[in-house]
């Protein structure tokens, strides 16, 4: 991966591109992600039961394939979805394999974050 | 009929007009006369006077839509805004087609609640992720989907038992005096 596209993931998306997390249909729970790092944080925080609701539907895949351009973190989260994973195991899962992807990104572009 | 401060004040005559309007708005000036003893001509003066003062706002059709053969969910949003931003979330709503109505309502936070219709649960879900929840002053969005319809109606005059009456009374009384 060259520094552009790491760069390009790695950046801040508009308002109406940000990643806004629900608890069920229509139920929003007020935290949104405007970036990978910020998506990172919040997965941390957010109540379990949004984490299971969009992993379920395939929206975090979604979002960082049509959105953040990032087609091997999309890969992860279908693996994950494939897992069955539920509460705190899932909120792990996924926030390790969202930092291990970040550590890996900001290395590309030199800007190591820890 | 009389203007007070600019606006129109309603008599008794004109709350019997729009009950009847309302009733079936298809009606013949003329039916409409018969109906309550007036000039065919008193009652379209007075509906034309009612039209532009925007009293009558319009005559629309109410569809069944179950009949109609379309399977449109209803659901009611309550959407919890920072005050600042409020009337500004409430105006973006209005403009969504698929937004049927919209107030606003202080509890404990300030809410915007809205009626919102959409072809399926998942469209419905797309429009609330997609166009509200962005939105600039929204904290948080409870949905619920509407199961099974019991009453749907518009407020009518006849429904309005205590307007009616006080604008009898005080027309009675008025009567009694010119006597």
């Amino acid at each position: 991966m060259n520094i552009e596209n790491a760069a390009k993931i790695l950046r801040t998306v508009p308002r109406e591109k940000a990643f806004y997390f629900f608890t069920s249909i229509g139920n929003y729970t007020g935290e949104s992600a405007s970036s990978l790092k910020e998506f990172m944080e919040k997965i941390n925080s957010v109540n379990l039961k949004s984490l299971e609701f969009h992993l379920q539907r395939g929206d975090f895949e979604k979002w960082v394939n049509e959105v953040l351009q990032d087609e091997e973190l999309a890969a992860e989260f279908r693996k994950i979805q494939k897992a069955n994973l539920t509460g705190e195991a899932l909120r792990s899962q996924l926030h390790a394999t969202v930092s291990r992807r970040m550590k890996h990104l900001t290395s590309q572009i030199g800007l190591s974050r820890t | 009929m009389k203007f007070k401060n600019n606006t129109l004040a309603l008599d008794t005559t004109d709350l019997k007009i729009l009950e009847v309007l309302q009733e079936d708005a298809r009606q013949t000036y003329t039916a409409i006369g018969k109906r309550l003893g007036i000039a065919h001509s008193t009652v379209y003066d007075r509906i034309r006077r009612m039209e532009q003062h925007g009293i009558i706002k319009k005559y629309t059709t109410m569809i069944d839509a179950e009949k109609t053969g379309t399977k449109n969910i209803t659901a009611i949003m309550t959407i919890y805004t920072d005050p600042k931003e409020s009337e500004k979330v409430a105006e973006k709503l209005c403009m969504a087609p698929q937004v049927l109505e919209v107030y606003t309502s202080l509890s404990e936070e300030l809410q915007i609640i809205a009626k919102v219709v959409a072809e399926n649960q998942e469209s419905l879900h797309t429009f609330i992720a997609n166009s509200i929840a962005p939105l600039h002053g929204v904290l948080r969005i409870r949905t619920s989907i509407v199961t099974k319809k019991f009453k749907e109606t518009q407020l009518s005059i006849a429904n309005d038992p205590k307007k009616l009456t006080l604008i009898r009374e005080t027309y009675r009384i008025k009567e009694e005096k010119i006597k």
